[in-house]
């Protein structure tokens, strides 16, 4: 066994990427569509993860735009986004780590924010603080976060 | 079955239960203790005619019934309290000139249009005045008073009772002339999309209002209603202090209460509400 591989088995039985293995923000190549083929991180995403991400009112709170007809007990699904209860079926894991990174570069002017994206910001701010961002400006969800939601949202299919 | 419509056919079936939830704004008639019926709904200004929007609505048709009737009946509108205190304060002598508004404005129906027609020119002075602004020149100038901090109780209380004179009575500042170019710096302001969500008001209140944001019904975001009411805080609030919220989650920098952005941001979001009633204080959750 590759030193290498032994590093990834290690990081993925941990559940976290190698720091060296991240795709960081500013790095992440979209295609023309917007579809970000490539893993960020190389490690498979974990759906469990992913679904408490998407309901976390700090983390993506993908709910408060999209209803997610899988999450019934969760309460208020918004109505700004498309119902997201077929994703699985009809987008491909390379579309929707696009999506999530910066949809933008699929739908343009979209009102869905980017969750993987540190720069280009106007008046950003630290939290929901209402004052001025302080030093680097980390993106809204990690790598890996980015990687367990694409897993959860391939989940999603009509039964 | 192409991918399109493959989606199609998926959004048709699941048509139903979403549209069971959306919620848009209702039909009701808010008429106000019986008597007077306050226009709701209006035609857009022309100046909105690059807009999606062809109907102006107060936010009041985007709230529960049960809030909507609080607003209904001054007995049961909790911001009429308040309304009082800012009657009490109108006549409350201060200053070094040993005056009240009152000594000057006598009964507070001379008062009527302000509301209306405010954020309004100021030839004088030479700038564009909010109502606090103008209150804060009267206490400075006139009574020999401290100014109040922006969107301090005790000015939004006096506001609120300024408001109250003008119910019912058509939003109509003026947007040209002197104040164009504060005009069109609201206007800039309410398309910026800011912050780390990069969401304007426009993306909100435009784009959105109607729909379900999480548990949050999205109205137009207008401000014929101010100050208004909250259930939630159970206090005033004034429009300047609601801007800095909504411009807050945006995970944004805000602008303070007071500041020239937001003097602007107000008499831009004001005008998209001319024709609709005034109906400060509103009572909202
Ligand atoms: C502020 C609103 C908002 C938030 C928050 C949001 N989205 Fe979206 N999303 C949208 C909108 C609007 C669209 C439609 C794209 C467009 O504008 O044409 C969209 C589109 C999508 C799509 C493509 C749907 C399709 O198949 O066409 C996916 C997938 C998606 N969002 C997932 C997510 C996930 C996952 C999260 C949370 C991590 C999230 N969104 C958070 C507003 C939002
Ligand atoms: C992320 C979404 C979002 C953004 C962006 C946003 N708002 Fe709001 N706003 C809300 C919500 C939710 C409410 C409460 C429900 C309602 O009245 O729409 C609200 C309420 C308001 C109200 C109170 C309306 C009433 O009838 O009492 C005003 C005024 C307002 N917003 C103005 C603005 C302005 C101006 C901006 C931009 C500087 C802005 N909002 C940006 C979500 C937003």
């Amino acid at each position: 066994m590759k030193l290498t591989t032994i590093i990834c088995a290690a990081a993925f039985a941990a559940g976290a990427a190698n720091a060296a293995d991240v795709v960081a923000p500013s790095d992440a190549s979209f295609t023309e569509y917007g579809e970000i083929e490539q893993s960020l991180t190389g490690v498979p995403g974990n759906p469990e993860e992913g679904m408490k991400v998407a309901i976390d009112k700090g983390l993506g709170n993908c709910v408060a735009c999209h209803k997610i007809a899988q999450l019934p007990d969760v309460p208020f699904h918004g109505e700004v986004g498309p119902e997201l209860s077929w994703t699985g079926e009809v987008r491909s894991e390379a579309e929707l780590r696009g999506i999530l990174a910066n949809a933008k570069m699929m739908f343009p002017d979209t009102v869905m924010p980017a969750f993987y994206k540190t720069s280009g910001f106007i008046r950003p701010g630290n939290g929901y603080t209402g004052k001025a961002a302080e030093g680097d400006i980390e993106p809204i969800l990690s790598a890996q976060q980015i990687e367990d939601v694409v897993a959860f949202l391939m989940t999603l299919k009509e039964s | 079955m192409n991918f399109k419509a493959l989606t199609a056919t998926i959004a048709l079936i699941a048509a139903a239960p979403v549209v069971a939830l959306a919620g848009g704004a209702d039909d009701d008639t808010l008429v106000l203790n019986g008597e007077v019926e306050m226009t709701t709904k209006a035609a857009a200004p022309a100046h909105m005619a690059d807009t999606y929007v062809d109907e102006i609505i107060s936010g009041w048709h985007f709230r529960a019934d049960e809030t909507q009737a609080l607003q209904m009946d001054d007995f049961e509108n909790q911001g009429m309290i308040f309304v009082d205190d800012g009657l009490a304060t109108w006549e409350t002598v201060e200053g070094s000139e040993g005056k009240s508004c009152a000594s000057c404005h006598e009964s507070p129906d001379s008062m009527k249009g302000v509301a209306a027609t405010y954020p309004k020119w100021n030839e004088d002075a030479g700038e564009l005045r909010t109502v606090q602004m103008q209150m804060n020149d009267c206490r400075v100038n006139r009574m020999g008073a401290a100014p109040w901090k922006y969107d301090a109780k005790v000015a939004i209380n006096v506001e609120a009772m300024i408001a109250s004179q003008s119910r019912g009575m058509p939003v109509d500042v003026q947007i040209d002339g002197p104040v164009k170019a504060a005009w069109e710096q609201g206007k800039e302001l309410y398309y910026t999309r800011t912050g780390i969500l990069e969401l304007s008001c426009a993306s909100c209140h435009e784009e959105n209002y109607g729909n379900y944001i999480r548990a949050d019904h999205l109205s137009q975001g207008q401000i014929n209603g101010f100050p208004t009411y909250r259930l939630k805080n159970a206090k005033l609030n004034g429009v300047h202090s609601r801007f800095k919220g909504c411009v807050r989650d945006t995970r944004a920098e805000t602008y303070s209460p007071g500041s020239e952005e937001f003097i602007a941001l107000e008499l831009y979001v004001k005008s998209r509400g001319n024709g609709l009633s005034v109906e400060g204080p509103s009572v909202r959750n």
